[in-house]
């Protein structure tokens, strides 16, 4: 196991290397002046020049490479142009809203699907398969805005039952931390709850087709342990995948829903950074986004020892 | 702002806010059932209200522990846009000038009529031949570190400005020396007579002249402030400010307020709240809109246009709309063809109908007006003196001067800011009327950033510049013919994109700098605006206010459109 780790760590670096490689020269690539942006509308060309000397702009590329590589090699992302705050900083101020959010959707999200996935796979054909379809399909096609306003606009403007904006830090206790949470999390759990509802009834329909699943009937057993302890444990690596797969999805990209809900996240940073052409910041959150990536296949593929005994390291 | 900090008056602090919820007490449980049922015809069945009323219930029980808190006095303000910089004379950004304004003062104000008044000054004197003013500060000026402001810390900060700023560049260039008089008395010289020395020193917006200690306002102009302490009626909570989250700030305990009421930037500065929080991550109008009808939030800074209508119908809030608003603007490059000639640019000019621009942008009609001034319409210099070719203007008349200018078909590239909606529909308007006068447009998309570090590029439209681009201005930064940039015709040397040229306009200009009686001023704003409608410099196409949504027990609110500005506000 511990071979198996190192060589999956060893494994990504280059591939880390080459995101940052390319996330580097693709910002120089694109247009925009980091300095016309940082200066105001009413600055003057002269001021705009100057301010991109300051910022070692004028420097040539390969020269901003290697500053760049060098902080790295001692963990240091860098200043960002913008915030004019350590990117490291930055990215640890955002994150906790990202993270919480993320990992509350997805236990919303597994809590409510894999049952219904499950039983839906289990009374296949009926009306709770076709219901379920149904909402998938809802689910996948209400663009995530429109289904934060009406809840909103009824939960929260009309029933005033949860706030409309803004987020809490464990600090300030967990009641206001999850109440305030809530909201976003259900408006984004519903795709989630579509695509890991759909996953969960197609592999367990499949499992409920194997012949263990005959011979656990055919020797009595419940059929709610046919379902739970032999269809659905079987059933779990793809599910297992897809859930991992959106908790990274979740903290890269969340950016309608942080903003909408006003969550200062990682996915609004991510945005502001890039329509101010932060290159610290867009840098070296696209550097912490690719190893989180590389993180989460690692934690889905080891979990699979534990879905599936015959999976050795 | 806030997120709703513990102590805030938002959704989730002290006790008006509790009720808002329906969490308060058994009371509004009724209510919240009467409300659950208006809110709901079509949430019929007893499974849906039991479920819902679980929910709430839920909701309630977390936020109980919030429920009693201490009783401070926060106003919860969604400003129009995020705060990064916290430097007002390093960047222009209007956002940057409002931070300056809660926490700096200034020397001068203007007023709502737009008259200059003194604020940090008490008195000055100004020598016969105009060529020495002396100023003496106010007694008790302190900065929040609780040092006094001096004379030295003064001329420090107005040293820094005069780097940076357009009308302050201008100023020194006149400038002979600053000089220490005593620990509150300065003079300055001048070289020769100034005609806008109080306009400048009371400018009201970017870059204000701020009065920073004198530590701080030795920064280099160029590189950014690393410490936020003024003597303004606010104090600034450095570490509780996350950009894209939230600033704070502070009664100023010790700041003394002038005794006139408060008007624009200058008057009274007193503060009747003791926490101001400006909600940096709320960006969404509509969710915005939403804080502010619940209560969560006091003051949205900007309530768009396609949500005016909706928002003046809420009962729980007012929408009130600024003095003085803003200019929409289209710039010619007059670098390259076909705008460096300005019988082209004319041509373009007389096609732009500004109805037209302002009906695609605004679309609300109480919120916009004509105005064919370069000035702004009802300030000083404001007047419709050598706007016949854009006021009268017709499709007809701009052919004709198209065809006379000798245009030769050469395309005219119009750059488009897709992701800001406040003046996306600016170009396609511009490019739909030259169609018409018979321009060949070339109309491109992409992001403002693109745009702005677009624009400060000379080349060739063909070689990745540029013919024409739209913006917006608010009335200060360009009703006057000192600090209004697209006047400015030094060529190449020119402060701002689009490069004019015309020796007559800045030989106008010149002497406006020096001319120091209102009258003589007034027309040479007049024949400086005409002369800029013969050449086309630019081309004004509208005003509009920004409407500001703010809750029924907020009063107080200074509505000037000067600047964003939170003194005088009492939250009842």
């Amino acid at each position: 196991m511990l071979g198996y780790l190192l060589r999956r760590v060893a494994a990504t670096l280059p591939a880390v290397a080459v995101v940052a490689v390319l996330v580097f020269l693709l910002l120089r690539i694109t247009p925009g002046d980091p300095a016309a942006i940082l200066a105001g509308d009413a600055a003057s060309p002269e001021q705009i020049a100057r301010i991109r000397e300051n910022l070692g702009l004028n420097e040539p590329l390969l020269v901003q490479f290697f500053i760049w590589l060098k902080q790295i090699a001692i963990g240091d992302l860098g200043e960002s142009f913008y915030f004019k705050i350590r990117v490291v900083d930055l990215i640890a101020q955002r994150l906790e809203p990202t993270l919480s959010l993320a990992l509350l959707t997805i236990v919303v999200a597994v809590l409510v699907s894999v049952p219904l996935g499950t039983l839906a796979a289990w009374r296949f054909g009926g009306w709770l398969d076709r219901s379920l379809m149904g909402f998938s399909v809802m689910g996948f096609s209400v663009p995530v805005f429109v289904l934060a306003y009406i809840l909103i606009w009824l939960l929260s403007v009309k029933l005033g039952w949860f706030p409309v904006q803004g987020f809490k830090r464990l600090s300030d206790g967990f009641g206001p931390f999850l109440y305030h949470l809530i909201l976003p999390a259900v408006t984004l759990s519903v795709i989630y709850i579509a695509l890991i509802a759909r996953v969960t009834r197609a592999s367990v329909l499949e499992a409920l087709g194997e012949d263990y699943i005959r011979t656990a009937r055919a020797k009595g057993l419940r059929e709610s342990q046919v379902l739970v302890r032999h269809a659905l444990a079987n059933a779990a690596i793809p599910i297992v995948t897809v859930v991992g797969i959106g908790v990274a999805l979740l903290i890269g990209g969340v950016v309608v829903t942080e903003s909408v809900y006003a969550i200062p996240g990682l996915g609004r940073l991510t945005v502001d950074a890039v329509l101010a052409r932060d290159f610290p910041t867009i840098q070296g959150l696209i550097l912490f986004f690719s190893l989180l990536y590389v993180f989460v296949n690692l934690l889905v593929d080891l979990s699979y020892v534990v879905f599936d005994p015959r999976i050795r390291y | 702002m806030l997120n709703n900090t513990n102590t805030d008056g938002g959704g989730f602090g002290a006790p008006p806010a509790a009720s808002d919820t329906g969490c308060a007490g058994g009371q509004n449980r009724s209510a919240q059932r009467s409300r659950l049922s208006q809110a709901g015809g079509w949430l019929k069945g007893k499974a849906a209200v039991v479920s819902m009323a679980g929910l709430a219930l839920a909701a309630c029980a977390l936020t109980l522990p919030a429920v009693v808190k201490a009783q401070e006095k926060v106003l919860n303000v969604v400003p129009h846009s995020n705060l990064a910089i916290l430097d007002p004379i390093w960047t222009t950004a209007y956002m940057s000038r409002n931070h300056g304004y809660m926490i700096y003062d200034t020397l001068f104000g203007t007023d709502a009529k737009n008259e200059v008044k003194p604020q940090m000054v008490e008195t000055w004197l100004v020598s016969a031949d105009r060529k020495v003013w002396e100023f003496k500060l106010r007694d008790g000026l302190e900065f929040h570190d609780g040092n006094p402001v001096t004379s030295e810390d003064v001329i420090a900060s107005l040293n820094r400005w005069g780097k940076r700023d357009a009308m302050g560049v201008a100023m020194y260039s006149f400038v002979d020396r600053l000089e220490t008089i005593s620990v509150n008395r300065f003079r300055i010289v001048f070289k020769e007579p100034c005609g806008f020395v109080l306009e400048a020193l009371g400018k009201p917006s970017s870059n204000v002249p701020f009065i920073m200690p004198k530590r701080i306002a030795d920064t280099d102009p160029f590189k950014q402030i690393a410490e936020h302490i003024g003597s303004g009626p606010y104090t600034f909570k450095a570490d509780e400010f996350k950009p894209g989250d939230k600033a704070v700030y502070l009664k100023f305990r010790n700041y003394k307020p002038r005794p006139e009421p408060a008007s624009g930037t200058a008057g009274s500065k007193e503060v009747f709240v003791d926490r101001v929080v400006w909600n940096l991550a709320l960006r969404d109008g509509q969710a915005g809109l939403s804080a502010l009808i619940k209560g969560e939030v006091d003051i949205l800074e900007q309530v768009a246009f396609d949500l005016y209508e909706s928002a003046t119908k809420e009962s729980a809030i007012s929408v009130l709309k600024p003095t003085i608003g803003l200019q929409y603007m289209c710039r010619f490059n007059h670098l390259h063809p076909p705008f460096n000639k300005p019988e082209v640019r004319r041509a373009a000019l007389a096609s732009f109908s500004q109805e037209a621009f302002l009906r695609a942008q605004v679309g609300v009609k109480e919120l916009y007006k004509p105005c064919p001034s370069m000035f702004t319409c009802g300030t000083p210099y404001g007047s419709a003196i050598g706007t016949d070719v854009q006021s009268k203007s017709n499709m007809k008349l701009a052919q004709e001067l198209l065809k006379k200018s000798g245009y030769d078909g050469t395309p005219v590239v119009v750059m488009k800011p897709t992701d800001l909606m406040s003046i996306t529909k600016l170009p396609d308007v511009a490019a739909q009327l030259m169609r018409q006068a018979g321009f060949k447009v070339d109309l491109q998309a992409m992001d403002w950033q693109t745009l702005v570090s677009r624009r400060a590029k000379k080349d060739a439209p063909a070689q990745g510049g540029w013919n024409m681009f739209c913006t917006a201005w608010v009335s200060p930064d360009i009703w006057s013919p000192i600090n209004n940039a697209a006047l400015d015709s030094r060529g190449e040397k020119s402060g701002w994109f689009g490069w004019g040229e015309d020796a007559k306009l800045e030989e106008l200009r010149a002497q406006f700098l020096r001319a120091t009686d209102d009258e003589g001023k007034k027309k040479l704003a007049e024949q400086i605006q005409s002369r800029a409608f013969e050449v086309a410099t630019h081309a004004p196409v509208g005003e509009f206010v920004q409407p500001v949504g703010l809750r029924k027990n907020i009063t107080g609110l200074n509505v000037s459109g000067l600047a964003n500005i939170y003194w005088g506000i009492r939250k009842d």
